[in-house]
């Protein structure tokens, strides 16, 4: 039956059919998972035994015809959303142990609709990364060419779900963690405007950047997930009451399109670009000319400044919200310590990986004092302009289209001796999380086997729009259905 | 020492009486077992995040508006960053930059009785921390939580007292402010009031202050009359011998009424204080201030000033009916309600109802007890029917009994038998006792003892005020 290949609408038909229980088709992942993911490793926790119980309840669900679309299909989630009662890790020796007492809010919404949590997958850790390489769980391998990475951070729910291990994932993103990963996978993957997904229980790397989303095959899937995760969330104070609360519609037809313009950024083709990616972008166009969009050269200046900007602003806050991993209530703790100031230190240098302990340091400096204004309250002022260069930007345009990544997957290792050159990778996703806009990362073309993708920008509030876009490309193209070789068999 | 005059700045402390929390629903009651009231957002757990109780914002400008201070449009939350095993998050939320009230004044009496303006720098919200209980005997800490996350407002003076006497009266303004406005319960063994103070010495003439000193946690009026003194002392002595002044950090230590290093400077933290990002901005628009405005009382300093003018009140009966907002507002009603005298009636009702309320830690609000109720009572002490001594029974029993008052006080009131007796008494004591009387037509009116005392003896448990203002009467009848 290839359920593997299928969509979430046609797998939410054969368990309407009977064809097929959710609990089947759990356990069919659950093997695929079992036979693949020594590989990959994208898998940190695979908790077969509630999955199942949570299938076999979804089948009641079912037979009542109290289900909805999602009744009884299976999700992996990333490790920093929060599980009651199952090891939520962030991928961390901090949270080696840590089972959450409460379920995130993201979790908790999928739970009550009766989907199914297969586990929770790798990342870097707490976050940060951008190939999968910090995890304390060890990297995650590219589907693709296994010597690749999958992206990062969350390299695990990517490169599951180009495994096809999982049908859907879900992500956050940060600076790129959900588009990048996207990309180097071959997947759709969405970053919601800044406060359409709540983050509550979505353990915080960077409170004003951190966006819960999804990460899938298509736009369509991405779509009916985003759909039932956002939304005003009260034990969030940032979640934003102006996201669209009622199910979406696709607004956007082929008529529409010729009202529709698109900016390309001539900033973000300059040198930094691989040949291979623009040229893609370029060949995507005259696809979406031919649907019937408008395009137009547009300027989105100071977009060079993201980086420094969004690595001070994220390493800022990570030093604060990863002070509370300090020994005392949970997580790791030393052994043994001979005094308080040892507890702490001892506690955090084993705890923290390589990567977490170089931003923690950033961030302290950047907030320390005589240090704050030249550091924090510059990114911040940078990242102002940067939000207004985008206003301005899609005050002549409706939406922009840009390169995900400089480059597509580079090998293990490549990266992570030189910190500057790992974090240029996001110079193209970075911008997006500073302004807090939405946008899609969706499959386009290969450069040399490894998939490349490019970004769908929107005004604030405009997933759907952006899914729309997205989803009217995909139905002329079949780059999302593809599926690496080595996973493409049951 | 008299060429040397003191500075003295105060930060206080001062919990907001709220239900719950001022970022989860914990309770924040105290006196509960260790860490029974502290949720997973006070615990700091991974991907939690503070929903600001807007209570808190109601009782912060209520105290702006109390102090004629300027209400902040837009507050923000910053995050205090440092290690400490009862700090849960490694951050304590409060407000640095943009404090939610800026500026304002208090108006004290010094030494010489003279009234003198304090500035309010600001006040800001924010959290507390939770207890550390070290334990000498088992060799280690314990950790409390029920108090993390407790809401607190942190008011912050210029410095600009300048002795412990001045600090003391500004401290009680503050605190009766807060407990009248019911932003506090001020309870300072419980630590919902406690106060920071700098303190510094100067040669009398010189501009610059000197090096500071800051006294921490200090929990009642007079330790930090004690503390200030004993600082101040210490710093006079200190540079008098030509020595200087570390800025540090200072702990009372009140069994040996000393103050005692705790940090210098030098090891002070570095707070890396920057704006939280999990908690928007506070915005107040002006339609809210001024609902708060109408729904204020009228404060204490204006009270006050009335009660002493029109009641001729004393200062204690002043600092009682002052001390709660429901004492004042009650007695205010009383007053309207009565023909009897205002400052009688203060004394009914502190010598019955609020000697009650004290003895067994009461709520006046928890009792049904109506101004109308305590009008009756008093009008039957004036015509005679209800002894004064009985004043106290009657109130203690309305505080339990379901009965109305009427009924309660028909039960204690004399019978028409015992009144007959007492006039039959009196005219017997004066039938018999010419002399005295006659002393009495002539103006000794001392000699009113002596009748009382005789009636007295033959009535015990009778009022004497009573039985004195009925001998008055016959007298004067005579």
């Amino acid at each position: 039956m290839d359920i593997y290949k299928k969509s979430i609408a046609e797998l939410s038909d054969l368990l309407n059919k009977k064809i097929i229980s959710s609990l089947e088709m759990t356990n069919y992942f659950i093997k695929r998972i079992n036979s693949f993911d020594r590989e990959l490793n994208s898998f940190i926790t695979v908790d077969e035994e509630n999955a199942q119980k949570q299938a076999i309840n979804a089948d009641l669900l079912i037979a009542e015809k109290n289900n909805t679309l999602l009744t009884g299909i299976p999700i992996a989630h990333k490790d920093l959303f929060s599980t009651k009662g199952i090891l939520t890790t962030c991928a961390s020796k901090m949270l080696e142990n840590y089972i959450p007492p409460f379920d995130a809010t993201v979790v908790n919404k999928l739970d009550k609709l009766g989907m199914v949590k297969l586990g929770k997958t790798n990342m870097d850790e707490f976050a940060m990364g951008s190939s999968n390489e910090s995890s304390y769980f060890g990297p995650v391998k590219n589907p693709w060419d296994l010597s690749k990475v999958p992206g990062g951070s969350s390299g695990g729910s990517a490169s599951a779900v180009a495994a096809r291990l999982a049908p859907i994932a879900t992500g956050s993103d940060t600076g790129g963690s959900i588009r990048q990963p996207a990309a180097f996978c071959g997947l759709t993957g969405l970053k919601p405007t800044y406060g359409s997904v709540s983050r509550y229980g979505m353990i915080a790397y960077a409170s004003s950047l951190d966006q819960g989303g999804p990460i899938g095959r298509s736009a369509e899937d991405c779509r009916i997930l985003f759909d039932e995760i956002k939304g005003y969330d009260k034990n969030d104070p940032t979640s934003n009451h102006k996201v669209i609360q009622k199910k979406s519609n696709l607004k956007i037809s082929k008529d529409d399109a010729k009202n529709i313009t698109i900016g390309i950024p001539k900033e973000y083709f300059l040198k930094d670009l691989d040949k291979d990616i623009s040229d893609s972008i370029f060949e995507s166009i005259k696809t979406f000319e031919k649907i019937g969009f408008n395009f137009k050269d547009i300027s989105l200046s100071n977009q060079n400044l993201a980086i420094p900007a969004y690595y001070i602003i994220a390493s800022a806050e990570a030093s604060s919200n990863l002070s509370r991993y300090d020994g005392i209530k949970f997580g790791h703790r030393c052994s043994e310590p001979k005094n308080l100031e040892d507890l702490y230190l001892r506690t955090r240098k084993e705890g923290f990986g390589t990567e977490v302990k170089k931003r923690i340091m950033i961030g302290a400096y950047a907030l320390s004092s005589g240090y704050y204004d030249e550091y924090y309250m510059r990114a911040l002022k940078i990242r102002r302009i940067i939000r207004d260069n985008f206003a301005s930007a899609l005050n002549q345009v409706d939406y922009i289209f840009a390169p995900t990544t400089p480059t597509v997957a580079f090998n293990i290792g490549e990266k992570t001796s030189d910190a500057t050159e790992m974090y240029l990778s996001d110079i193209y996703t970075t911008p997006v999380n500073l302004s807090g806009l939405p946008a899609a990362s969706i499959p386009i073309g290969f450069s040399n086997k490894l998939p490349i993708g490019m970004q769908i920008i929107g005004n604030y509030f405009s997933e759907h729009n952006i899914l729309n876009i997205a989803d009217l490309f995909q139905k002329e193209t079949d780059w999302h259905l593809r599926i690496p070789e080595n996973f493409n068999h049951e | 020492m008299s060429n040397w005059e003191t500075i003295i700045g105060l930060e206080i402390h001062v919990q907001l009486l709220t239900k719950s929390k001022i970022f989860s629903s914990s309770s924040t009651s105290y006196g509960s077992s260790p860490n029974k009231q502290a949720s997973y957002i006070d615990l700091g757990m991974p991907g939690t995040l503070p929903v600001l109780n807007k209570s808190v914002i109601k009782k912060a400008v209520e105290f702006g508006l109390a102090i004629g201070a300027k209400i902040s449009k837009k507050s923000i939350f910053d995050r205090k960053n440092y290690f400490y095993p009862d700090l849960p998050k490694s951050y304590q939320i409060s407000q640095l930059e943009f404090p939610i009230v800026e500026g304002g004044t208090i108006t004290i009496v010094d030494e010489e009785n003279v009234s003198k303006i304090i500035n309010v720098t600001r006040a800001h919200l924010e959290e507390d921390a939770g207890k550390s209980i070290h334990s000498d005997k088992n060799d280690c800490t314990f950790i409390d939580l029920n108090r993390a996350g407790t809401p607190l407002l942190e008011i912050v003076s210029e410095p600009e007292m300048c002795s412990a006497f001045e600090a003391v009266q500004y401290m009680k303004k503050i605190h009766n402010i807060v407990t009248f406005l019911k932003i506090s319960d001020g309870n300072m063994q419980e630590g919902s009031f406690r106060c920071d103070a700098n303190v510094s010495v100067r040669k009398v003439g010189d501009r610059n202050l000197g090096t500071r000193t800051e006294l921490k946690n200090i929990n009642s009026f007079k330790f930090v009359e004690k503390a200030i003194n004993y600082e101040v002392k210490r710093q006079i002595e200190i540079l008098e011998e030509g020595g200087k002044i570390t800025q540090e950090t200072r702990l009372y230590d009140e069994n040996n009424d000393v103050t005692k290093s705790m940090r210098s400077k030098e090891e002070a933290n570095d707070y890396r204080y920057f704006p939280d990002p999990d908690l928007l901005p506070i915005e107040i628009d002006e339609a809210y201030i001024l609902e708060i405005k109408k729904s204020l009382p009228e404060l204490p300093e204006v009270k006050e000033k009335y009660y002493r003018s029109e009641y001729d009140l004393s200062d204690e009966q002043i600092s009682i009916l002052l001390s709660n907002q429901d004492y004042a507002k009650f007695i205010d009603e009383v007053i309207k309600q009565s023909k009897i005298e205002p400052k009688k009636i203060v004394n009914y009702f502190i010598s019955s109802i609020y000697s009650k309320i004290n003895k067994d830690n009461l709520l006046l609000s928890k009792n049904s007890f109506t101004a109308k109720d305590f009008c009756l009572v008093m009008d039957s002490i004036n015509v005679g029917t209800l002894s004064k001594n009985n004043l106290k029974t009657v109130i203690e029993e309305s505080w339990v009994s379901k009965e109305s008052i009427s009924i309660i006080i028909d039960k204690y009131s004399n019978s028409n038998e015992d009144s007959d007796l007492i006039d039959k008494l009196i005219k017997d004591v004066v039938n018999k006792n010419k002399k005295q009387v006659e002393e009495y037509k002539s103006g000794k009116t001392k000699i009113l003892g002596f009748f009382v005392g005789q009636v007295l003896k033959d009535s015990k448990g009778s009022d004497p005020s009573q039985i004195k203002d009925k001998i008055i009467k016959e007298l004067d009848a005579i």
